[in-house]
């Protein structure tokens, strides 16, 4: 505990009163909002978004259109004949993108508790298992040199899934003990392995044959969502849900976890199984999601801490309130990404990183302390 | 709730950190674990709250054996107050001391009125109940210790297994937590590097050396120069405490325990 000569408090008197002891009590009381109104008001929020996002882009459809149209689906009725585009526009193009970033910001922000939980380290996020870079060298491979051609359409979603298993399991490998997974273990492997893995996607881009193809290649890796048709949700939308359940229903375990391995064991949660479940649902998550949408950075680490700012540390709001606030993120996020410089699209990366720097800084000036002792 | 531990071994590394180690702790005793750095203190306790598992031997609670019973199901009966110094992320004291209800709860269990009432009341016994809503990080680490007993106290345990509960604390916060430890009525099997507070304290001590128990009974029995010496390499003049009759020790210097005799052998 390298905190605590330094903020003892001053020496009581014998005869001081309970309170006497924090002179400074007041200065580290907490305020935190009501999680249920934060869950109302995201789920409003996350509403709005869709329609937003659906309505924006280089062709601008009119919210009542939109309104109209998501309604005619759902309760069945008729889209008149010269709407037709409008509505092609939006209920194939826009919608599944729109509700892809949604499940694509729930997970990432997801994961990002996850793993901040799983290596105790507020520095947590998807990428320092090394996952997200290893789907990155088989995305590269398609894109590059046309592996997996057979597979069509689903090349690049395949290959960046292998890749992402590949790296899993050797992440895993090299970082288990006899004793387990150590976090700190594993935060190192899965950084250096990251390198290594970025070196490899380099060295392709490199020996790319075309300009083009090393250009959609580094554009995949800052994540993009264009192009997505209802085929990439299905699977997403699974593996997010499952993982979301599974965190809900483990979140007091993952409270646990934080006071320190051996403290969770006396509490009855037994650390090193809930960290390998941890570790499998982070990195088949992760797998899945960077497949369908390239590796888009920042979420997972910024989420779980703005969530934490607003609604405290306990695992059961926080899983309430992360995937909530993730999902509206980045539909924002390819909102951006499609307006900004339309009709050229930027990727998702340099958006998130745009918006997270700033909020990141902004936290930390505010005397946020990202769980360490600031 | 009596403990036992019978012929206990842990390995680690091919070495045996603890050989052949037995003790038992009878229902509502407080009993001291002391020794020199390294003798197996820690080791021993970590064999009771099970994060490791002994090579060979057995650890009972009422008889029962811990390895046929789940990590949930022991941490009903037992808590503990072990090592672990850091704590990630930002959590106030209710919600730490909240954790202790978790192996009461089911996955999707609620923190109900009778678990609030269970986890006011544990703050309230160490004192604490004014920092409910502080920030556990920015706590001192003596506030941060009692904290942590009464995460331990709303687990409603039957045993209690403190490794160095005095650590950090002022001495006025040392007597505090040992004599509600005291007061606590439950089984109590704690490592005290203060061998003062030990005999002060405890009913009984058992002395840890390389992993093997060396003395055992009351502290007026196992706390003699000649153990000292032995032990832990330092000579001490035992007095009874004047109010409670405790012995306590005076110590001399390293120094003066070479020079001393030399000295007096020269006259």
């Amino acid at each position: 505990m390298p905190d605590a000569p330094s903020r003892s408090a001053p020496p009581a008197l014998p005869a001081a009163a309970p309170g006497a002891e924090s002179p400074q009590a007041g200065t580290g009381t907490v305020r935190r909002l009501p999680v249920a109104p934060v869950i109302g008001g995201l789920i409003l929020l996350l509403a709005v978004s869709v329609v937003v996002g659906v309505a924006l882009g280089p062709v601008q459809v009119p919210f009542s259109h939109v309104l109209s149209f998501l309604g005619a689906q759902i309760r069945g009725g008729v889209i008149s004949a010269e709407r037709a585009g409008e509505f092609q526009i939006v209920w194939d193009i826009r919608l599944p993108r729109v509700l892809l970033a949604a499940v694509v910001g729930a997970g990432l922000a997801t994961v990002g508790v996850a793993v901040q939980a799983m290596v105790r380290n507020a520095l947590g996020d998807p990428f320092v298992l090394g996952i997200s870079s290893g789907a990155s060298v088989g995305a590269t491979s398609v894109i590059v040199f046309g592996a997996f051609a057979w597979m069509g359409l689903y090349a690049l979603s395949a290959a960046a899934f292998l890749g992402a298993l590949g790296a899993m399991v050797l992440v895993y490998l090299v970082a288990a003990t006899p004793r387990g997974l150590a976090p700190l273990r594993l935060v190192l492997t899965g950084t250096a392995m990251a390198y290594g893995f970025s070196a490899v996607t380099t060295i392709l881009i490199f020996q790319a044959p075309t300009g083009e193809a090393s250009r959609s290649a580094l554009f995949w890796l800052l994540g993009s969502l264009g192009g997505v048709t209802w085929g990439s949700l299905p699977i997403a939308v699974c593996v997010v849900v499952l993982g979301i359940a599974h965190l809900t229903l483990s979140a007091g375990r993952l409270n646990a976890l934080s006071m320190g391995d051996q403290t969770a064991m006396t509490l009855g949660v037994d650390a090193q199984r809930l960290r390998r479940e941890l570790f499998v649902v982070a990195a088949a998550t992760t797998g899945v999601l960077v497949a369908v949408s390239g590796a888009v950075g920042f979420v997972g680490l910024m989420m779980p801490h703005l969530v934490r700012m607003l609604v405290g540390a306990d695992h059961r709001r926080v899983m309430a309130v992360t995937p909530l606030a993730g999902a509206c993120f980045l539909i924002w996020v390819d909102i951006g990404a499609r307006m900004i410089a339309a009709p050229q699209e930027l990727p998702l990366g340099v958006i998130t990183a745009v918006i997270g720097v700033p909020c990141f800084v902004a936290l930390m000036r505010r005397g946020y302390t990202f769980g360490g002792q600031g | 709730m009596n403990v036992d531990l019978q012929r206990v071994s842990v390995r680690i590394a091919g070495e045996y950190l603890v050989r052949d180690l037995s003790l038992h702790v009878a229902a509502g005793e407080v009993v001291g674990l002391v020794g020199p750095n390294g003798c197996g203190k820690s080791t021993t306790l970590g064999c009771v709250y099970r994060t490791l598992r002994p090579a060979a031997g057995a650890v009972l609670l009422d008889g029962e054996d811990l390895r046929t019973v789940s990590l949930r199901h022991s941490a009903r009966q037992l808590a503990a107050l072990t090592q672990d110094g850091h704590v990630e992320f930002d959590f106030t004291v209710s919600e730490v001391v909240a954790m202790g209800r978790l192996p009461h709860q089911h996955a999707l269990g609620r923190h109900d009125e009778h678990d609030r009432a269970i986890c006011d009341r544990a703050l309230h016994r160490v004192d604490a109940a004014h920092l409910a809503r502080r920030s556990y990080l920015t706590l001192s680490g003596g506030e941060k210790q009692r904290v942590q007993i009464a995460r331990a106290l709303a687990q409603q345990p039957r045993v209690l297994v403190l490794d160095e509960p005095t650590n950090h604390l002022d001495v006025r916060h040392q007597l505090e937590m040992l004599s509600l430890v005291r007061r606590l009525g439950i089984t109590v099997l704690m490592a005290l590097h203060d061998l003062n507070l030990a005999a002060a304290w405890c009913h009984r001590l058992y002395v840890l050396d390389g992993g093997h128990i060396v003395a055992s009974g009351p502290p007026t029995d196992v706390l003699t120069p000649e153990l000292l010496t032995g032990v832990f390499g330092v000579r001490a003049h035992i007095v009874s405490h004047p109010a409670t009759g405790a012995p306590q020790l005076l110590f001399d210097s390293p120094a003066d325990a070479v020079a001393q005799p030399a000295a007096a052998a020269a006259q």
